[in-house]
């Protein structure tokens, strides 16, 4: 059967249409492609920066060239003489607002800049905003503000920032973890390898930038704005503005990319907001690229310290993980990388230990695999190193040291399917040809080949969210949350469970999404979105026939009447005797005989307690990872890269394939390739630009294959969905760093790994 | 940004007399004036938009064999000119080295000789910079210069220039016409780029107002054909800059080198012509030692200008490379990853462009 691609209108709130399916099946676990795809490829699919209300105004944000200081003179006057602009806002004549942007937003806002004072915090932190009528104008009132500044020295690094012990890192976790005795098992080990390492800063760079069109309505809102947790944003927004909460729609269909700076209030988007209420008219406000840098958080820099006690047998003895974290001089989120030692090999004693260093420097946030990608990174480094200590396999020191239960606290894991994902990753790359001496294997053009190996966690969180499912006359479903898709693909994986728990085909389910007035979808982060929506969803569905199948069960002249809810099945829009499938009932009939128009279920999702203390819940994974180097030049391409990952349930190996590769490429793109690289004199970040910050380009990116290993685990939750949005990322880093040395001979413990760092050794 | 004109002249006459007014421009195919004027690095008053120019976008072969390329063929239509390409294959490796396909389908010749140096300082109106404002200062001398000049420079500016269809002009000994209203004048592509001096604000040695209408190869560059490769290292292997490349073409006469032609990018403010390191081969049998000590001559002179002594080394080891390369001879087809160390090599038949 072809694909029929006559479209079908799924949601005339978005105009949002997918094309019909190919139908594989049940829904569920299907390789279903995205459903927007169309739109996307097509450009028919709209993301904020297309809306255009009538009467629509443009604001630029006016950003500072330094880092630290007060703004002492803006040219207001020559900046509103030109034509077109409208108004200039800037602490003088801000509108004021309800919440302090010097106290944090709970519960995971930070302290924002929205023009509060004069004084620079950062560069590029806003110090003013220009609307105009035009885009132009706005931004040639920009310029001609010509700021003066009073500047101070800059604090841009380890010798001039701030060091102050970490009581809390990342979101909430704790600084400091300790287990066992680490001097007794340093000590006591046969020997002790230690290296420090460091990551640089990186910035999100997603296709779209941070957008927002707002439309105020006496004291009510419309904003369109990529955002990853719309409901908690709309929430603080209405904080912001003094306004109930019910008074703010986010409306978010599609996200340009997201990784974890869209889920998180920041200084711009409130201006933008702001400045369409001041002026009472809508009004538009895109960031540009280099505005990115700075007041939309960042991975912030590291420097980490391993230690590593190991025995005669190559098992641990101790582990010790330091880690320095940039943050900025007026928030905290300090990169809690050491914590990546927290969560994979057993050892008998274990300390990880983080501080902060303030710098001037906007402050850093959640980016994809937040701690886990740059603590596994040199984790993976500082295992390869010990390996090599022990003259011993890469992977058979991970398997010597595979923690059978959760490292410290002895709890016992949710599940985990690690052994099998070494299995089959070192299988299918071929691993067990390896030899374990560095710098021998060279292929036939005379290129240095080296294969490294990394373990690749990530958390399994699930968060709160709810949804809706209306059964309608003709057997059709609307199923409604206000989820994310930042181009993982929740539009198609999400409406998947939505169908399956209604015993419907995907096409006769109509899924609302990416608006902040639809049932609560949760937080599209934390790799969690479909655990959470979804659940919430499935749960919605389920809800929907055990009152269906109440209604037909209950109903004397129904086939299935006296079946009782044991004994029905849902399935092709109709309920079957479970003893008996040939005596059935359409949905459609069921309802027209109860003389119902429709029924309506909700769902929510939420971890069960119970569970979360029982066990520790992750999912794991093993990069292999082929790197070639030009023994003279030194230059690396990474050649082929295999991922095993066992993520729980998976809802659609599609679209997790492609998340997988996502995070792999991510992967090759933090060993070698990307890094903000900020004047160490002023702070100001140099390559502020896609041409100068380098990511990927599809020839970086070799053969790959991710393999999809079996796992089942209903503690997670009901439909034992773990998630795989970020680990591809964890165990590519180090595999490709540790396959630079067995290439080379040459430990790198500093990312990006560059030509001169192989060179000058050489 | 900054208003300005836009002019869009009929005829060639008409485009130089209105370049000629001060505060004016070229616009061709903008990949980088109009990034320039984004940021605020540039800032003309008036744009003179050459690109409906007639007579000025073909590839012209001349009696003599040389060739004339016209300033608005877009540099991926020079690059896969069958004839062009199999005459002067490095020059079109080169081209296909650098930026992007969508770059490559909208800069020109013309523009790509007139591309303004990538320094990050250049481009950033907040820092100092002697090239974008004379007598300002140089910010990328103690600041991050990895990727700054090891050969030429000053206090007054440690710039590189990033083109790579230079490189292998400079090589072959390109002319570049000219024309203002004062008439036409040819240039030696080896004197079109200056180095900064003390001057580093004057980047090239046109004249107010003129346009390069033209590139001119003589007919013997094509004599190289058959030994002619470019090599680039570059942080990732597409839309990336030289960190440093090389250009090298040889005629082998006996079983020795009868001619040599070796220019190196991104090490000076212009291409970089290596003059004596090309005599110091010729007369002698190619050898790997003959190359290395070519290698040293073109290096001879470079210093550090900051944190990249590493791209002295790497300078010698490109020449040393792509010197072997041009032995080996050119492939029959390009390349799938042009100007790349992991270009298949024409004696190896793995079966794979590229690994």
């Amino acid at each position: 059967m072809s694909e029929q691609m006559s479209p079908e209108r799924m949601s005339p709130e978005t105009q949002t249409t997918f094309p019909r399916h190919v139908r594989h099946g049940s829904n569920s676990g299907q390789p279903v492609s995205r459903r927007d795809g169309r739109l996307k490829v097509t450009g028919a699919a709209t993301y904020a920066a297309d809306n255009h209300p009538e009467g629509l105004l443009h604001a630029v944000i006016a950003t500072s060239t330094i880092a630290r200081g007060r703004v002492r003179s803006l040219d207001v006057e020559a900046a509103k003489a030109h034509p077109g602009v409208v108004e200039v806002i800037t602490p003088a004549n801000r509108m004021p607002l309800h919440h302090d942007p010097n106290e944090k937003m709970p519960p995971f806002g930070f302290r924002v800049e929205v023009l509060q004072d004069d004084t620079v915090r950062y560069v590029n932190q806003p110090i003013a905003v220009v609307v105009a009528e035009t885009l132009e104008a706005a931004t040639e009132g920009v310029r001609l503000l010509a700021p003066r500044y009073e500047e101070e020295d800059a604090r841009t690094g380890l010798d001039n920032g701030l060091r102050h012990e970490a009581q809390s890192v990342g979101v909430g976790a704790p600084g400091t973890v300790s287990f066992g005795d680490l001097d007794a098992g340093l000590k006591g080990a046969a020997r002790v390898t230690e290296g420090d390492y460091s990551t640089p800063p990186q910035y999100h760079n997603a296709m779209e930038p941070h957008a927002v069109v707002a439309e105020w309505d006496g004291d009510t809102v419309t904003i369109d704005m990529p955002n990853q947790a719309l409901r908690m944003s709309a929430a603080s927004y209405a904080a912001y503005f003094g306004i109930p909460a019910e008074n703010v729609l986010i409306r978010s269909p599609f996200l340009g990319g997201g990784f974890g700076s869209k889920a998180i209030l920041n200084g711009p988007q409130i201006l933008g907001i702001l400045a369409a209420r001041q002026l009472g008219r809508p009004v538009k406000l895109v960031l540009t690229r280099a505005q990115m840098y700075g007041p939309v958080g960042h991975r912030g820099r590291t420097w980490q310290k391993l230690r590593l006690g190991t025995g005669d047998d190559g098992k641990l003895t101790a582990l010790h993980h330091h880690s320095i974290g940039a943050t900025s001089s007026f928030d905290d989120f300090v990169e809690p990388a050491a914590n990546a030692s927290l969560m994979l090999y057993e050892s008998p004693a274990i300390r990880v230990e983080h501080e902060g260093l303030r710098l001037d420097i906007g402050t850093p946030g959640p980016m994809r695999a937040p701690g886990e990608a740059s603590g596994s990174a040199s984790l993976e480094i500082a295992m390869d190193e010990a390996a090599e200590a022990c003259g011993m396999d890469p992977l058979a020191f991970r398997l010597a040291n595979y923690a059978e239960t959760q490292p410290g606290t002895g709890k016992p894991f949710s599940s985990k399917a690690l052994r099998e994902c070494y299995e089959q990753g070192a299988a299918a790359f071929g691993w067990a040809g390896r030899p374990l001496e560095a710098g021998t294997m060279r292929d036939e053009n005379g290129f240095l080949v080296g294969w490294g190996m990394g373990t690749a966690v990530f958390p399994c969180p699930q968060f709160p969210a709810e949804a809706r499912a209306t059964l309608r006359a003709d057997g059709t479903a609307l199923v409604e949350t206000g989820g994310a898709d930042m181009g993982q693909g929740a539009w198609t994986a999400l409406a998947q469970l939505a169908a399956e728990s209604l015993g419907l085909d995907l096409d006769k389910v109509e899924f609302h999404s990416g608006r902040s007035d639809l049932p609560d979808g949760g937080v599209a982060g934390g790799s969690g979105h479909t655990a959470s929506a979804g659940q919430a969803l499935s749960n919605a569905g389920g809800d929907v026939i055990a009152r269906l199948t109440e209604l037909a069960t209950g109903d004397p002249d129904s086939p299935l009447f006296g079946a009782g809810n044991i004994g029905v099945v849902a399935a092709e829009g109709r309920l079957h005797r479970r003893d008996d499938e040939t005596r059935s009932q359409s949905y459609a009939d069921i309802l027209a005989r109860a003389g119902q128009k429709e029924l309506v279920g909700t769902g929510k999702s939420g971890r069960d307690p119970a569970s979360a203390e029982a066990f520790a819940m992750h999912s794991h994974g093993a990069v292999f990872a082929e790197v070639k180097i030009d023994p003279n030049l030194m230059q690396v391409r990474v050649s082929r890269l295999v991922g095993a990952f066992a993520a729980g349930r998976i809802i659609n190996p599609k679209l997790v394939r492609s998340q997988y590769y996502g995070g792999m490429i991510w992967g090759i793109s933090f060993a070698l390739q990307e890094e903000a690289v900020a004047d160490r004199r002023t702070g100001r970040i140099m390559n502020a630009d896609l041409a100068e910050y380098h990511v990927p380009v599809n020839a970086d990116v070799p053969r790959m294959e991710a393999i999809l290993v079996p796992e089942e685990d209903p503690r997670v939750s009901p439909l034992g969905i773990k998630g795989v949005g970020e680990i591809g990322v964890t165990g590519t880093v180090g595999a490709i760093a540790n396959a630079v040395w067995h290439a080379t001979g040459i430990r790198v413990r500093n990312y990006p790994i560059r030509i001169e760092d192989l060179l000058r050794r050489r | 940004m900054k208003p300005f004109d836009y002019i869009r002249p009929a005829t060639l006459a008409e485009a130089v007399t209105e370049a000629a007014r001060p505060g004016s421009a070229y616009l061709a195919g903008g990949t980088n004036m109009l990034d320039l004027m984004k940021v605020g690095a540039a800032a003309p008053e008036r744009l003179v938009d050459i690109t409906r120019l007639p007579g000025l976008d073909a590839v012209e072969w001349l009696p003599d064999g040389g060739v004339r390329i016209g300033a608005l063929v877009r540099n991926s239509d020079l690059a896969y000119d069958a004839r062009f390409a199999a005459s002067f294959p490095m020059v079109a490796e080169a081209l296909l080295s650098g930026a992007s396909a969508q770059l490559r389908n909208a800069a020109t010749v013309g523009g790509n000789l007139m591309q303004r140096t990538r320094c990050a300082y250049f481009q950033d109106p907040a820092s100092a910079c002697n090239r974008r404002e004379s007598g300002s200062g140089c910010d990328a001398r103690d600041g991050e210069n990895r990727m700054h000049a090891v050969l030429g420079f000053t206090e007054h500016c440690i710039a590189v220039h990033a083109s790579d269809f230079c490189v292998p002009l400079v090589a072959l000994g390109a002319e570049v016409e000219v024309e203002s209203s004062d008439g036409k004048r040819t240039i030696p592509i080896d004197e079109l780029h200056l180095l900064p001096g003390d001057t580093p604000q004057m980047e090239t040695a046109l004249r107010r107002g003129e346009l390069i209408t033209g590139v001119k190869l003589p007919a013997g560059a094509a004599a190289f054909s058959g030994h002619a490769r470019y090599l680039k290292l570059r942080e990732r292997t597409s839309y990336a800059f030289a960190v440093v490349s090389a250009a090298a073409a040889l005629q082998i006469e006996d079983g020795r080198i009868a001619e040599a032609r070796i220019a190196l990018g991104g090490v000076a403010a212009k291409p970089w012509r290596a003059a004596e390191a090309e005599a110091s081969l010729v007369g002698i049998e190619p050898s790997q030692p003959a190359f290395a000590r070519a290698g040293e001559i073109a290096l001879a002179s470079a210093h550090p200008s900051g944190a990249n002594a590493f791209k002295i080394e790497l300078a010698r080891r490109i020449v040393t490379r792509v010197l072997t390369r041009a032995l080996e001879g050119t492939p029959e087809r390009m390349p799938a990853l042009p100007g790349s160390p992991f270009a298949a090599r024409p004696d190896k038949t793995s079966g794979v462009a590229h690994v």
